[in-house]
């Protein structure tokens, strides 16, 4: 924008990835942006597909139950569950963060590496619950 | 607008010219997604299984009606608000800007109308 505008000097650019030194805030804040916006094109995807499947009919729906069913298919789905179950436990933590609280280094690095365990964790739950049915 | 810090800036005229009601918003769509996102699992899990029978006549009761059209309202929400912070990032140049914001609203639009009408076909029976 005002870097590239015709007629103006070029102004130094904010520093990117490559000159911070990695902390586990900063690879949860970089991993939320990540799950958030894959969920908006995979997560999207699958609610539309499943309810769109349902909403055409019995045959469709056997169908997207096969694929989703098979290996690869439950890979996919367990994949968008992780990534969901992580932006779920990363958006609980801004929640915290919204309201003033976990911004010390120690407090914010400790709830900040439990994200990716919580994620892991509810993961494992969800799945098992459906599995052991 | 000056080349520093500026009251100008101060006032809505950063790089994305608002803020407080998009942020605000935010988390209002989170709130929601969080509730009923979190109902959806619950029910996926308690459903004995997935055959079109059961889906179908679990989807076609009031509660999970209602709930899945708020869903598809709150989470495309989210992802129009969520993804719009992405692309305010990375695209600079006004026209691009407008023209993947034009994209953006035309497919988060499209896809919750495809959404709440496949719930709704569901619902009244013509499915």
């Amino acid at each position: 924008m005002a870097h590239n505008a015709p007629g103006r000097k070029a102004r130094p650019l904010s520093p990117h990835l490559q000159i911070w030194r990695w902390g586990p805030a900063m690879f949860i804040s970089i991993m939320h942006r990540a799950t958030g916006n894959a969920l908006a094109v995979g997560g999207i995807v699958l609610l539309l597909v499943w309810l769109g499947a349902l909403a055409a009919g019995p045959d469709v729906y056997a169908l997207f139950q096969l694929i989703a069913g098979s290996p690869v298919g439950l890979v996919v789905l367990f994949g968008i569950s992780l990534v969901y179950f992580w932006h779920l436990v990363s958006g609980i933590r801004h929640f915290i963060l919204d309201i003033g609280a976990g911004f010390e280094v120690k407090g914010n690095n400790f709830w900040s590496a439990l994200v990716p365990v919580f994620a892991i964790l509810l993961t494992a739950a969800f799945w098992a619950a459906i599995l052991l049915r | 607008m000056g080349n520093g810090t500026s009251i100008g800036r101060v006032r809505g005229l950063g790089s994305a010219h608002s803020g407080a009601h998009h942020w605000l918003l935010q988390r209002f769509t989170a709130v929601g997604n969080l509730v009923l996102t979190i109902w959806l699992a619950v029910s996926l899990v308690l459903l004995p299984n997935y055959n079109y029978i059961t889906v179908h006549d679990w989807i076609v009761r009031p509660i999970p009606t209602v709930a899945l059209a708020l869903l598809v309202i709150s989470v495309f929400w989210h992802v129009r608000l969520g993804v719009q912070v992405l692309l305010e990032d990375y695209v600079h140049e006004a026209g691009s800007k407008f023209a993947v914001f034009a994209l953006l609203n035309l497919v988060v639009f499209g896809a919750a109308g495809f959404g709440l009408f496949s719930i709704l076909r569901l619902a009244l029976g013509a499915a």
